[in-house]
């Protein structure tokens, strides 16, 4: 496959290790961003192949881990009503509300199903006008573009049977979130390439400015993070900051403009609860008044349900790099894939679910 | 986040307003894709998929940068890493204290500064 | 009236031709009823006319309760399975055609090659008759190519809603030759781990279809029935075949992992050796599948004594079914129960057994 094999290539992973091992002096901690970046370094065993000195902590970039207990909770609420057919992305299905999650609805006989595009929804909306057909859209910068367009689109059609449950995330808050943590540890960052891919890079120029700390927008295949992990090392080694651009096949300064222009079009910027974090000021996205007709939010009048998280799941630590998933006292027992206590357990990004099934090397 | 998938336009299609759709082929599999963000692609042209939308076209000369970086990286190192043998992972490489160098080119910082001898400038 | 006996009906009508039409007036009986569980009338004409037609044996057509069969002492094998696909009709076979490799293949990989076959249907009511036809006449082609017959059979109807089309389920007895023993307890570190040719079709073909993915050329099911190519590998390689497993549902993934454990030995993998067509490789990529947990329905993984690895490829490439055949592991004795890969660049990660359905990922 190209633009994926070739990043995949032994020799040159080899390669890059070794002169990641030869340009480390001291011990570093580095963030990679996105749980896709996460599951590359611990699929290939990657994380376990740099040296000894460099600790990969993995961040809260998985919108399925992040989302609040509330919303699956307010999704449920909506999908288990007749006459609606819920729509979402696969992984949304497993993740455990504070009694139960989409997947289990859509066993006890609920109009759950699982759509690979924003797009099908709405085509979904069109050839049923019967139905309330309610759309998912969890995610990162990266997937707002898609969902702008499936609202923008529904609203030119004037469908009235659409509507979307908004639960958008965005990354530079978080990373500033973790930043100005007082038991902050991490030095770098790989910033996630897709979200870069839209945004650009430019809002991150301040943060690396500010608290003087290597940033690298770095891709998702094994090469893309063994030179984005050799890149932040030169800088820290070096003493050097700012932000650098390992993923520029697909990324550059300025990111995708069309697709910014309708993202604001369509959404405005809001506050928002990250589970396991907790509510970051100007980090999420909501629909503009404009649309509201099509917010499911209101819709559905669901935006009183309210959640507390369980206390034996410590997502919120995990997706801050202060815990290993493997440090967690329940995981592997009372939290495995099967019966999670929480998203990281259950989404394909997350770091528990990563290491409950890449990383279990010793018996 | 997300699951970008690399794949070949195939073709641009006319459609409704301002939502331009394509065929994108991800190793012989054919999906159709839109094209929106990615207004000025071409059949031919490589994007990044998410979700059924383009969200970058990819540059295919910076797609070598990566082996670019490769070789400068080779060049400069003196001892050349043994390959591992099929199997399992290679054993580390020698240690190197006091020799390492920074890479010259446009991703090194700047270059230490000479040793100072008497005499000399700098 | 004279009523024409039964011996009359069947002596009037012999197994109809390849291609022939449904042999049930489809004017009249254009779906399934309940009367044609019924027992009665409709019962017997339904079995009589279109199973009969459709793969009538010696056996079968005496129609009793059970069947009776010729075994010559020793060893015999059984095994059963139901198949629930939907659609029942996918690219390159049908519920019915799976059913019998399906069948057919559990008795190859205990060593033994089918005596009876027996099936058995639970009709929703309202299924199109036409389409039962279809599914009839793809089981006689099945059973052909795989040297058995059907023998008995039973029909049942439920009403409309409670059954998903049709449910089919194949059970069948088979004959061990004297000295053939193949199993999990056969297995010791230093053997080889073997496929008989790429992996994940038939999961792919199935899913693509749901998801409604387009093809430049068609994916198709692997199933296909491996008793032939067995018998040739016992027959010339003796008990250097230790095991064979065909890794249906959890793909290779599970199959591996369960013989693991059941063999109380360590499985490792190479991620570069385990052959995928490109297309399947491609549709795993946009859904976020991992091939490796991916269904087969007409592949086989064997494990070998080292001596005789060469000479097991040789002859699985000779074979129709076997032509790219590889070599994609090795058994040791470290991590009994494990299963770990080495990827692509060099790392190791741990092979899991599949947890729940694997969902396409998306975000």
């Amino acid at each position: 496959m190209r633009y994926v094999d070739e990043y995949r290539r032994e020799e040159d992973a080899q390669a890059f290790l070794g002169a990641i091992r030869r340009r480390v002096t001291r011990p570093w901690t580095l963030m990679e961003i996105c749980g896709g970046q996460t599951h590359t370094l611990v699929k290939f065993g990657i994380d376990r192949m740099l040296p000894e000195g460099i600790t990969m902590v993995h961040g809260p970039g998985c919108p399925v881990c992040v989302t609040p207990l509330e919303m699956i909770d307010r999704a449920v609420a909506i999908a288990r009503r007749p006459g609606v057919t819920f729509t979402s992305f696969g992984d949304m299905l497993r993740v455990p509300g504070s009694d139960t999650d989409l997947l289990s609805v859509k066993a006890s006989g609920g109009d759950v199903r699982i759509v690979y595009s924003p797009l099908d929804a709405v085509t979904l909306a069109r050839s049923h006008p019967d139905r309330e057909v309610v759309f998912f859209a969890v995610g990162f910068e990266t997937t707002a573009p898609a969902n702008a367009m499936a609202v923008w689109r529904a609203h030119q059609l004037g469908l009235e049977n659409f509507s979307m449950l908004v639960s958008h995330v965005l990354v530079p808050p978080a990373m500033e979130a973790i930043l100005g943590a007082p038991d902050n540890r991490v030095q770098a960052f790989l910033a996630a390439g897709h979200v870069c891919a839209v945004m650009g890079y430019r809002e991150y120029e301040p943060l690396a400015e500010r608290y003087r700390v290597p940033m690298v927008v770095t891709g998702f295949e094994p090469l893309d993070l063994l030179q984005g992990i050799h890149m932040a090392v030169e800088m820290l080694e070096e003493g050097r900051w700012g932000v650098e651009n390992q993923y520029a096949r697909a990324v550059d300064r300025m990111g995708n403009r069309p697709a910014q222009e309708l993202v604001s079009r369509v959404f405005e910027i809001t506050d928002r609860a990250w589970r396991g974090i907790g509510e970051i000021p100007v980090s999420g996205l909501a629909l503009r008044d404009e649309f509201a007709a099509h917010d499911a939010l209101t819709r559905f009048a669901v935006e009183g349900i309210e959640a507390d998280e369980p206390a034996e799941c410590h997502a919120g630590e995990v997706l801050r790099g202060l815990m290993k998933p493997y440090d967690c006292p329940a995981f592997g027992t009372r939290c495995t894939p099967e019966r999670p206590l929480g998203a990281p357990m259950v989404s394909s990004e997350g770091a528990c679910a990563a290491y409950f099934h890449y990383a279990r090397t010793e018996a | 986040m997300c699951l970008g998938v690399p794949g070949k336009v195939v073709e641009v299609l006319e459609s409704p307003v301002g939502m331009t759709m394509g065929r994108v082929s991800f190793s012989g599999i054919v999906k159709e894709v839109c094209l929106a963000y990615t207004p000025d692609v071409r059949p031919g042209e490589w994007v990044v998929v998410h979700v059924g939308f383009a969200i970058s076209r990819i540059d295919e000369d910076e797609a070598t940068r990566v082996f670019d970086y490769l070789e400068e990286m080779n060049e400069l190192d003196e001892i050349h890493i043994p390959q591992p043998e099929a199997g399992l992972p290679g054993p580390p490489p020698p240690s190197r204290t006091g020799e390492g160098r920074p890479p010259r080119g446009p991703l090194a910082g700047p270059p230490p500064e000479p040793p100072l001898t008497a005499g000399g400038g700098s | 009236m004279s009523a024409v006996t039964g011996e009359d009906r069947r002596m009037s009508n012999p197994v109809s031709p390849v291609g022939a039409a449904c042999p049930l007036p489809l004017d009249r009986y254009p779906a399934i009823t309940l009367a044609h569980g019924g027992g009665g009338k409709l019962s017997r004409q339904l079995v009589e006319e279109l199973f009969l037609g459709a793969y009538a044996g010696p056996e079968l057509s005496k129609l009793h309760d059970g069947a009776v069969l010729q075994v010559e002492g020793g060893r015999l094998a059984f095994t059963t399975d139901s198949y629930v696909v939907t659609p029942p009709f996918f690219p390159g076979g049908d519920i019915g055609s799976l059913a019998v490799h399906g069948t057919v293949n559990d008795l190859a990989m205990c060593g033994a090659q089918p005596l009876g076959l027996s099936v058995g249907f639970i009709l929703e009511e309202g299924f199109p008759m036409e389409d039962l036809w279809r599914i009839a006449r793809s089981i006689r082609s099945a059973a052909d190519a795989s040297g058995v017959q059907v023998v008995t059979g039973d029909t049942k109807v439920v009403d409309r809603g409670k059954g998903d089309g049709v449910f089919v389920n194949t059970s069948a007895v088979g004959q061990i030759p004297d000295g053939v023993d193949v199993g999990a307890h056969r297995i010791r570190p230093g053997d080889r781990i073997l496929v008989s040719g790429p992996v994940a079709n038939h999961g792919i073909a199935i899913l693509s279809l749901r998801e409604g993915l387009e093809f430049e050329t068609r994916l198709e099911t692997d199933s296909a029935p491996l008793n032939g190519l067995v018998a040739e590998l016992l027959a010339r390689l003796g008990d250097g075949v230790r095991a064979l497993r065909d890794p249906t549902r959890g793909g290779v993934a599970s199959a591996t992992n369960e013989m693991a454990a059941a063999a109380g030995v360590g499985m490792r993998l190479e991620e570069s050796a385990i052959p995928v067509d490109d297309e399947v490789r491609g549709a795993c990529e946009i859904l976020g599948l991992d091939p490796l947990y991916v269904a087969n329905e007409g592949k086989m993984l064997l494990w070998v004594d080292p001596a005789v690895a060469e000479d097991a490829l040789a002859i699985l490439r000779a074979h129709p079914l076997g032509t790219r055949a590889a070599e994609v592991g090795d058994v040791v004795s470290e991590h009994p129960g494990r299963v770990l890969q080495r990827s692509r660049i060099g790392g190791l990660r741990v092979v899991e057994m599949l947890s729940g359905e694997q969902l396409p990922r998306i975000c």
